[in-house]
């Protein structure tokens, strides 16, 4: 009994401040400009109470936004990770070249999701970019695929799947190589096919995992920022707005610190609700 | 995705360490030039005011103009601070000045210094009473145009005077199989100076002062919800490039000195973007570029004469060394503002320093901002960061056909009740 509370006497404190310092404070300092007309000089005093809130909720780029958000969750979830669960379990068995080819798709998640977004800025650039090249040999007009108000989003959405199924790829190998190969041997025996293999052997066993790999993709996608500012800011006329996107440029860009806070809050809020959520359906299941 | 946590604690541990004493003074100047040779120009000054003043070094750096203007309220509160920065005036120098964060430099500014400008550069940057920058260059929003395009198309720019005329034009241009307009609509305030532009023309000074003041209804007044209908009327006609709705300033700068488009509406300081993006690096030759003045309207009340640009400075931040405002003073002389209007960089405000621009257009664009009784400041620096962006969100969303006219007048004015 004395040692543990020992334990938590060493080991509470750091975490605790950290957390109090880096998450609770910053939250709650945010929730308290989310009340007040303020531009971020000097100190909030023209107090609104929650009109803030109010403005947000009628504004159509913000309904825009969580529309996105939406979209980019629906797109990680359908697309990206059973791409990435795929190219796993190819590349799970060690081959000649497996390394290889880990590494070619696990790269663009290495690089900055800047650097990401101007390299792909270049690819959909209507007048020198690859996507052009491609569309006139095929004899198409060159579409200017960021600057069109239906395309935008989808545009975004494949550099989105580009950028981040190697890193879930690399979770669900990590995944598969601790499965017991003595299993897969059994089930030879007993003669499954290879989807039942699939099925009955690979995907249960890698069920924590994947519940793993769908928290990461789910509260990323919520927080889906770095990669839209480079390629579109969010426009034309805000198609390609999500949460974060929407907060920098109608909170910080416009000096409107305390409606920014607001939309801080009400990301805050669903981050919270997911995790938290998430968490009761995966201790039920398990 | 991955969702990654982000660790702080590196950024506290660096801020003990910066804290390095040092022998001699440096003053900070951050700048958006993305000309190379104007902003070498600007070193170089800064190295013959070292070379005089033993002990004081000027540090110069460079910001893109985008990131500058939003990185602004975050580092102005920082102790870090730049000691000299570069300004737009109007209601971002208002909000920094009201914040505290302004050097007054009324005391510091008298005598012949201060008078080497006129009294409207300095009631520009004067609040209160109270001088906060020095004014240094002015720039005046128009046409410029590709001579050879407008020649294939046989279309004469002395002949666009009205609004009408120059629809015609596009309409001609556009016919003879070239695009008219460039536009970087993807930074929308490029496109914010049409509707502004028409707004001036339709209603005036008097209009945009009534609004100001929220007399009847702002900036949803017949002025402006025409100005908005004037813009879908040029819209409707599709003169931009294709993709402008997604092309920066540079981007758009660059594309029209490779001869993409015959057209572009905007300040003067598009030729240093142009020859900084322009695929060779030259843009347009002078001999080949043109210019005229944005267009009357039909019935409007506002004078040809009047005039939509900017008049930019130089500001101090609070708490900076003597030398930022002397450096100032220094810079502000008429032996080196005459080098930058001789070389192009910028059209000076200091007096006398006029007639040593070479670039004609240049030159005619100094002579109409003489002329003009009214030199409106770009809006959305003019009205504050809040009602501006909302002003440069609605003319691009009038150009992405999103909105209408009306619509985008009234959601001007609310935004206007709403920060006011």
């Amino acid at each position: 009994m004395n040692g543990k509370l020992a334990v938590v006497l060493l080991f509470l404190p750091p975490a605790l401040l950290l957390f109090t310092l880096f998450v609770a404070l910053p939250m709650g300092e945010a929730a308290w400009y989310s009340i007040f007309n303020w531009n971020g000089y000097g100190t909030p005093e023209n107090f609104v109470g929650l009109k803030n809130y109010e403005l947000l909720f009628q504004d159509r780029a913000f309904r825009t936004a969580l529309v996105n958000n939406l979209l980019i969750i629906a797109v990680s979830l359908a697309i990206q990770l059973p791409l990435a669960l795929a190219m796993a379990i190819l590349l799970a068995d060690r081959f000649r070249g497996a390394a290889m080819f880990r590494m070619i798709f696990f790269v663009p998640y290495i690089l900055a999701e800047v650097a990401a977004g101007l390299i792909w800025r270049f690819v959909y650039d209507g007048d020198y970019g690859l996507v052009a090249k491609i569309a006139t040999i095929l004899g198409f007009a060159a579409p200017y695929v960021l600057a069109d108000r239906d395309l935008a989003m989808h545009a975004i959405l494949v550099v989105i799947v580009w950028k981040y199924f190697g890193f879930h790829m690399m979770i669900y190998i990590a995944g598969l190589q601790q499965i017991d190969p003595n299993l897969y041997e059994a089930a030879h025996i007993d003669g499954a096919t290879g989807r039942q293999v699939l099925w009955r052997v690979t995907l249960p066993l890698l069920r924590p995992t994947i519940m793993l790999s769908v928290f990461f993709a789910v509260l990323g996608s919520i927080q889906f920022f770095d990669l839209i500012m480079p390629l579109t800011k969010g426009g034309p006329s805000d198609s390609t707005q999500t949460i974060v996107t929407y907060l920098y440029t109608y909170g910080v860009t416009r000096m409107r610190i305390g409606f920014g806070s607001a939309v801080g809050v009400v990301l805050f809020v669903i981050c919270v609700a997911f995790a938290f959520g998430y968490n009761r359906i995966k201790m039920r299941d398990e | 995705m991955a969702f990654r946590p982000i660790i702080a604690i590196g950024f506290f541990l660096a801020a003990g360490i910066s804290a390095a004493v040092a022998a001699d003074v440096r003053v900070k100047l951050l700048h958006v030039e993305q000309n190379p040779q104007a902003s070498a120009f600007l070193k170089e000054v800064a190295r013959r005011y070292a070379a005089e003043h033993p002990g004081a070094s000027i540090d110069i750096q460079y910001l893109e103009n985008e990131s500058y203007k939003k990185k602004m309220t975050t580092l102005l509160q920082s102790p870090d601070r730049p000691n000299i920065i570069y300004s737009w005036g109007g209601g971002v120098l208002r909000e920094q000045v009201k914040a505290g964060v302004i050097e007054d430099l009324s005391s510091a500014m008298t005598g012949v210094w201060r008078e080497r400008f006129s009294p409207a550069a300095i009631q520009a940057y004067t609040l209160n009473g109270k001088v906060y920058g020095v004014p240094m260059q002015v720039s005046q929003v128009g046409f410029f145009y590709n001579r050879d395009l407008f020649a294939k198309a046989g279309v004469d720019a002395a002949s666009i005077k009205t609004w009408d005329d120059l629809l015609a034009a596009v309409k001609k241009l556009k016919s003879a199989g070239v695009t008219p307009i460039i536009a970087g609509g993807g930074d929308k305030w490029p496109i914010h100076f049409y509707w502004t532009h028409l707004a001036i023309r339709n209603g005036g000074k008097s209009a945009f002062e009534a609004a100001l003041r929220s007399e009847g209804e702002g900036f949803a007044a017949v002025p402006f919800v025409k100005a908005g209908e004037q813009l879908k009327q040029l819209v409707d006609l599709d003169p931009f490039q294709p993709g402008f709705l997604g092309a920066t300033f540079p981007q758009s700068s660059g594309q029209f000195g490779d001869g993409k488009g015959a057209m572009v509406l905007q300040g003067n300081f598009m030729l240093n973007s142009m020859r900084a993006n322009s695929a060779d690096k030259k843009g347009i030759p002078d001999e080949k570029l043109g210019w005229f003045p944005f267009p009357t309207t039909a019935g409007g009340k506002g004078d040809a004469s009047d005039t939509l640009g900017g008049l930019n400075g130089w500001l101090v931040t609070k708490g900076s060394p003597i030398q930022a405002v002397d450096f100032l003073k220094f810079f502000s002389n008429p032996e080196f503002q005459r080098e930058a209007a001789a070389r192009g960089f910028y059209i000076p405000v200091a007096k006398g320093t006029q007639d040593a621009i070479t670039n004609p257009i240049l030159r005619g664009i100094a002579a109409n901002i003489e002329r003009s009784r009214y030199h409106q400041i770009f809006y959305d620096q003019m009205l504050g960061p809040s009602v501006g962006a909302v002003v440069n969100d609605v003319s691009a969303d009038i150009a992405a056909k999103v909105i209408t006219p009306k619509e985008a007048a009234r959601a001007v004015q609310q935004a206007w009740q709403l920060a006011n």
